[in-house]
């Protein structure tokens, strides 16, 4: 009796510590509980720092402080001959590297999705691969591959009579080494985006340009390219997001050099903040980049947006 | 439709397919070769075309050189926690944006969508200097926090989200379920698909992440699978068995995954920009 009495009282009790934890987590407050842990995190990890950053930008290093010094650093950073050199570094691999790169993931994509090919999934599974490797295992792997001396590819270009190519010493070569390494890495990525996107053209588009008589080449550059123009702002944008903070490639190919002709802006920023541990200077460097990338974006954007 | 296509063409259209496969994968083919052969074979001319039997030795210098065993476990807890903690804390946020009406919802997504253009790059600096101050450098957790709250994450979540029924949660409500009930035993398993695209995304990013954990886990013992890989690279006398044996052991267990999952793998590195 007194057991049950207890229980039923305990029941209550516990009724109620639920109906007081009720009031306050409502339909109204409990938003507030979902996003704490993620607006928390954000603000101490990616706000603070953001602005942190931008105020490091102005001072300099005096002592064991800083202290503020104005515009010294972007200054001293548009005087600075290696910016400049990362900066066209940088720009000439986005303007030679991104449209190859696209251009191959069209044309794959197009080949793919046409009717006659068959194991289409074998196909997109093998081109998407690269895509899940770590940047540093790949440039690894080309590393090796790349060698002047012992290296697969020079091997392979001496059977067809081609002497050796300084693919890692040569600050032309070593440009170039470096863009077939990201082609390889990203090609694939962007060719299952157009895939996707060349899926979703409606296939009475190609069949009025048939009855029309238009050859496959018209229907190509007639609906193929025009339907695609979104996916092609989409992967341009990211290209040239991803090719702006171009870090892991170069750092372990060849670690900038030769002679600087392949670093990069955010190589160039690591070495500032973290083998001279200059921070107002490296977080100058960020800042000029982030308002590359902001001004590029919003740029692509706009043309984008006043084609249509 | 009834077209045809010449022999010749389509025999033109698969060779090119191939060579672009080959291209593809050999590089893998070559990793596999190269970690199973002592370090001359790969550098020989010609060249030895065909895996080796050094596997096992390569394996065990590179687990003295860098202890690479202990390397993989580092890799292993980092990305696991990381996945679970940033996949929950994302999925709740974006619960919220996308099913719940607060003062400062948009102002707030606003923002997280602004700090999706933002090279992270930025933050390496301060991140260092916070790190510092509170003594965390070189532990896991200096690795795990900072992405925690992942922009894209919680945008993808809201996006998923919007196609939950509001008469399913309203129901409940009738039902007396609490929010975290709901949210815990309704939304989660409703969510399943899109929260496993997003946390092979996350898994994905962390397991690669390189730039930030190189600034600040400082001993080996410490280091992630891409840290000891680049210190392989930087000694002054690299063994190549060794180092095509540590980028086969980072690149396997994905491989694998990837090749069991494939839909999920490809949407969920796409972050969903691709809809099956």
């Amino acid at each position: 009796m007194s057991q049950s009495q207890s229980n039923v009282s305990g029941s209550q009790v516990k009724a109620k510590e639920k109906r007081q934890r009720k009031r306050w987590i409502t339909p109204k407050t409990v938003p507030y509980l979902f996003i704490l842990p993620a607006v928390t995190f954000f603000l101490i990890f990616t706000v603070y720092p953001v602005i942190s950053s931008l105020l490091l930008s102005f001072q300099t290093r005096e002592g064991s402080g800083y202290v503020f010094s104005g515009l010294d650093n972007y200054i001293r950073l548009f005087q600075d001959g290696l910016f400049y050199k990362a900066l066209g570094n940088t720009f000439l691999i986005l303007i030679i590297q991104v449209p190859i790169q696209l251009f191959l993931a069209v044309i794959i994509a197009v080949a793919l999705n046409s009717q006659f090919v068959k194991m289409k999934s074998f196909f997109r599974v093998a081109f998407f691969m690269p895509a899940i490797t770590a940047l540093v295992a790949s440039s690894i792997i080309f590393m090796i591959m790349l060698d002047e001396n012992y290296g697969l590819v020079n091997y392979l270009l001496s059977l067809v009579g081609i002497e050796p190519v300084a693919w890692l010493t040569d600050p032309f070569w070593a440009k170039v080494a470096l863009m077939v390494a990201i082609t390889w890495r990203w090609t694939g990525y962007n060719m299952v985006i157009f895939l996707a996107g060349l899926q979703n053209i409606p296939g009475s588009l190609y069949e009025a340009a048939e009855m029309d008589g238009a050859s496959k080449v018209r229907q190509f550059f007639y609906i193929t390219l025009p339907q695609l123009k979104p996916i092609f702002l989409f992967t341009f944008v990211l290209s040239t997001i991803g090719t702006l903070q171009l870090f892991d490639e170069p750092y372990i190919l060849t670690e900038g050099g030769p002679n600087n002709s392949t670093l990069t802006i955010t190589l160039y920023l690591y070495e500032n903040g973290f083998r001279y541990f200059d921070f107002g200077y490296a977080s100058a460097i960020a800042y000029v980049l982030v308002l590359i990338i902001g001004v590029l974006s919003w740029a692509q954007m706009k043309v984008a947006g006043e084609d249509k | 439709m009834t077209n045809k296509m010449s022999p010749m063409k389509k025999t033109l259209l698969y060779a090119f397919l191939f060579v672009g496969v080959i291209v593809s994968v050999f590089p893998f083919y070559w990793m596999f070769v190269g970690a199973t052969n002592p370090s001359g074979e790969i550098f020989k001319v010609p060249p030895n075309f065909l895996p080796g039997t050094h596997g096992w030795e390569n394996f065990v210098n590179l687990n003295e050189n860098v202890g690479i065993l202990r390397v993989i476990g580092n890799s292993l807890v980092i990305t696991l926690t990381f996945t679970a903690l940033s996949a929950l804390i994302c999925t709740a946020a974006g619960y919220a944006f996308a099913k719940f009406q607060f003062k400062g919802r948009n102002q707030i997504f606003f923002m997280l969508l602004v700090a999706i253009m933002i090279p992270y790059h930025v933050t390496l600096i301060p991140l260092f200097e916070i790190f510092a101050n509170v003594n965390w450098l070189n532990t896991f957790q200096a690795v795990i926090l900072p992405q925690i709250a992942y922009p894209f994450a919680i945008f993808l979540m809201r996006q998923n989200m919007q196609a939950i029924p509001d008469s399913l949660l309203e129901a409940a409500r009738v039902d007396g379920a609490g929010e975290f009930h709901i949210f815990f035993r309704i939304v989660m398993p409703v969510m399943r698909p899109a929260l496993a695209a997003v946390a092979i995304f996350l898994f994905m990013f962390q397991w690669n992440n390189f730039i930030w954990p190189l600034v600040v886990l400082q001993s080996q013992d410490m280091y992630t699978l891409p840290v000891a890989l680049s210190s392989l690279v930087g000694m002054s006398r690299i063994d190549y068995g060794q180092v095509m044996m540590g980028t086969t052991l980072s690149t396997l267990p994905i491989m694998i995954f990837f090749l069991l999952l494939q839909k999920q793998f490809i949407s969920g590195i796409l972050g969903g920009s691709v809809k099956e």
